[in-house]
């Protein structure tokens, strides 16, 4: 495990390496000319990438608490979308309050209803012994059927969190404006992955979150409460995953449109696998994924004839599938990954 | 027992529904009889919900099958994509056929299409070990932009090149010609019921898969690598190969219901077609119990809350959006009936609890 977990490490700081040293080179060097490489490494890509990694990065967090707890979440989608939704109806409703404290609700609303569908599909598992990946099915369509069913299509969202530059860091070129002058969510998803990977490698929660994941039985002989811990990540990755969603409509976007996570939850979940569900590991695949979507973006943009746009659009869902199928021997999942765990029933 | 539980699931399932709708101020009574009365009301209401039966079918067998050999085929609405461009495919073309050679030819290219569809998934299962879900969803899609791609109108805004099943008589609008009459499903009663053969092909369809999971070798081994990997491999079964077929027969049957529906209803493709086909397949199957009759049964009742949804929202005010919803309730009741158990027997205690209340104040 410690090997295969250096080595999604080592993919994700890679990753960034190779991409900011393509940003150094198209600001500095004579390279900045050539289109291809502007197109691959400028600015506009990076920052592209980054915005579109921030969703997949949260719920592929949110996806990693559940499932190193066990549970498999295929929910995701529809914890973001649950989110989205929330964060639009909070929005909408404070439009007349400043946009500081408005933008704030919408984001205590998208943590609380992505935490309620976390909730959700643990009490779905755990207590009415569905199918998980049939609970993950429900809540998507859940949250699709209720945001459609509840969704004001004249009301407008006003306002988005603007960027908040980070004091001397921003000044710096090409990595300041890539990475320290952004809105504050971002900023959250960054850290969170660090918060989690730290929890999670050294702090008693994060032991024995990782023993109910790989033997549940044991910890449960050990004294662990296997239940009670897998209630309580399962919800707090609702409320990332959420967050996901919610950063769409608050940071991104500023709108909410029926099905707007399009996808966004399977790619994190992609990411999650891909980044052996570890959260550096899904950093580097959110990254990746992310990545895939901005070259998509910036060839749609240059109106490359080549390819019709419809195939330059299955850019980001082709490059999930090989990412995912390509990894065989080289990831493993927890040990316990989609199994319930059942105490022998008392007498 | 497998149609008390189904009873179970749908009672659960109403009841949730009726409490949804009364939340949003609405009479769910008159929710659910403008519900019956728009597919079930007159002989035309009727003949459409029967019609809308066959997709149902097809999508929660095609569901049904892959989940016997343990997999999810979450791809359904990629398959039915598919299946549809390649009906539209070799329907538009080709006059000099015979009808009693281009339909069949017709369907099979699209069953083929679908089944190639589900067939890449199986394999990416089968060979390196990946999620069937995510790549099943991500091929959705893929699935998407292709047909859209094969009838586009074209753009000079883009530069973008019309596809090559685009009807150039259309005008900018994004849709393939008309399905020859050579290549069209006869109908069972003409219109203005319209009922067309293709229900009565996915009704056999439900027998043939029957049959195929519980009189083959193939259905065996299909079952048996489904429940017991382990044990299917120590008696020398191919749990690979099997597991490709499997996706392969899912990804033919959805690709069917494609087939069937451009064949058979629409006569052409155009993108918005491969709506209301994405997970309801899911549901479909779960509430089925994995019995031909009980899909169905299923099927009959997502043709009924489809073709009765705007006549209740017409009747109560009801969003009609509400409808995927209530098929997420059965879904979710289907699934987990300590659920609806827990469920009804609150309602009747509370039911009870009531009653003796107004006996004692009486």
């Amino acid at each position: 495990m410690a090997a295969i977990t250096q080595a999604t490490a080592r993919f994700a700081a890679g990753l960034s390496l190779l991409l900011l040293a393509g940003a150094f080179l198209v600001e500095y060097a004579p390279f900045a000319d050539i289109q291809a490489l502007r197109m691959l490494f400028g600015t506009n890509v990076l920052n592209f990438a980054l915005r579109a990694a921030v969703p997949l990065l949260l719920g592929a967090l949110g996806g990693i608490l559940c499932e190193r707890s066990g549970i498999v979440n295929i929910g995701i989608e529809g914890m973001m979308l649950a989110g989205a939704f929330a964060a639009f109806v909070a929005k909408t409703a404070t439009n007349h309050w400043a946009l500081g404290p408005s933008l704030l609700l919408g984001t205590c609303a998208t943590l609380l209803t992505g935490a309620a569908m976390g909730l959700l599909h643990a009490l779905f598992c755990l207590r009415f012994g569905m199918n998980q990946i049939i609970s993950g099915t429900s809540l998507i369509l859940l949250s699709m059927g209720i945001s459609a069913t509840f969704f004001d299509r004249d009301a407008v969202a006003v306002g988005t969190f603007a960027p908040w530059p980070v004091p001397l860091l921003s000044e710096w070129p090409v990595i300041g404006p890539l990475l320290f002058n952004k809105p504050p969510i971002t900023y959250v998803a960054l850290l969170t992955v660090a918060v989690v990977g730290f929890a999670l490698a050294h702090t008693r929660w994060g032991l024995r979150t990782r023993a109910i994941g790989e033997h549940p039985r044991a910890a449960d002989t050990a004294g662990v409460g296997v239940a009670h811990l897998q209630y309580l990540n399962t919800t707090l990755g609702g409320a990332l995953a959420g967050l996901g969603g919610g950063y769409l409509v608050l940071e991104a976007v500023g709108q909410f449109q029926e099905g707007m996570t399009a996808g966004r939850g399977f790619i994190a979940l992609a990411a999650v696998i891909f980044g052996n569900w570890h959260p550096v590991g899904a950093l580097g695949a959110s990254l990746l994924f992310g990545y895939a979507q901005a070259v998509q973006n910036e060839l749609l943009l240059a109106q490359v004839t080549v390819l019709p746009r419809h195939f330059v659009s299955m850019i980001p869902y082709l490059v999930t599938v090989i990412a995912v199928s390509g990894l065989a021997g080289r990831v493993r999942a927890p040990g316990s990954l989609g199994q319930p765990y059942l105490r022998e029933t008392k007498a | 027992m497998a149609a008390l539980h189904m009873a179970t699931a749908v009672l659960g399932a109403a009841l949730m529904s009726a409490a949804l709708m009364a939340v949003l101020g609405h009479n769910p009574w008159e929710a659910f009889t403008g519900l019956a009365k728009g597919s079930l009301g007159t002989e035309r209401e009727l003949a459409v919900t029967v019609r809308k039966t066959a997709p149902f079918v097809l999508t929660g067998l095609s569901v049904t099958l892959a989940l016997k050999a343990g997999l999810f085929n979450f791809g359904t609405a990629g398959q039915f994509l598919m299946g549809s461009v390649g009906a539209v495919w070799m329907g538009i073309q080709f006059e000099a056929l015979p009808g009693w050679l281009h339909l069949p030819l017709a369907l099979a290219v699209g069953i083929g299409s679908g089944s190639v569809w589900g067939a890449i998934p199986g394999w990416l299962k089968a060979s390196t070990g990946s999620h069937e879900v995510i790549t099943t969803i991500m091929l959705n899609y893929v699935a998407a932009l292709f047909a859209g791609w094969t009838v586009f109108a074209g753009s000079s805004l883009s530069m973008t090149r019309p596809g090559p099943l685009w009807d150039a008589t259309a005008g900018p609008v994004s849709a393939s010609p008309d399905v020859l009459a050579s290549a069209r499903i006869p109908w069972i009663l003409g219109p203005p019921l319209g009922i067309h053969w293709g229900v009565a092909l996915a009704l056999l369809t439900a027998l043939l898969v029957w049959w195929l999971m519980e009189r083959t070798q193939f259905g065996f081994e299909l079952k048996t690598v489904g429940a017991k990997p382990l044990a299917a491999r120590y008696a020398g079964m191919r749990c690979g190969w099997t597991t490709v077929l499997a996706m392969t027969w899912a990804g033919g049957l959805a690709g069917l219901a494609g087939a069937i529906e451009t064949l058979g209803v629409h006569y052409k493709f155009a993108p918005e077609f491969g709506g209301g086909v994405g997970f309801e397949g899911i549901a479909v199957a779960l509430l089925g119990q994995g019995h031909p009759l009980g899909i169905v049964l299923a099927a009959l009742l997502f043709a009924v809350l489809d073709a009765g949804a705007l006549r209740m929202q017409f009747d109560s005010g009801v969003p009609s959006d509400i409808i995927q919803v209530i098929q997420t309730f059965i879904l979710i009741f289907a699934a987990a009936p300590a659920l609806a158990t827990w469920l009804l027997n609150r309602v009747s205690r509370t039911q009870r609890a009531s009653a003796a209340a107004a006996g004692r104040r009486a």
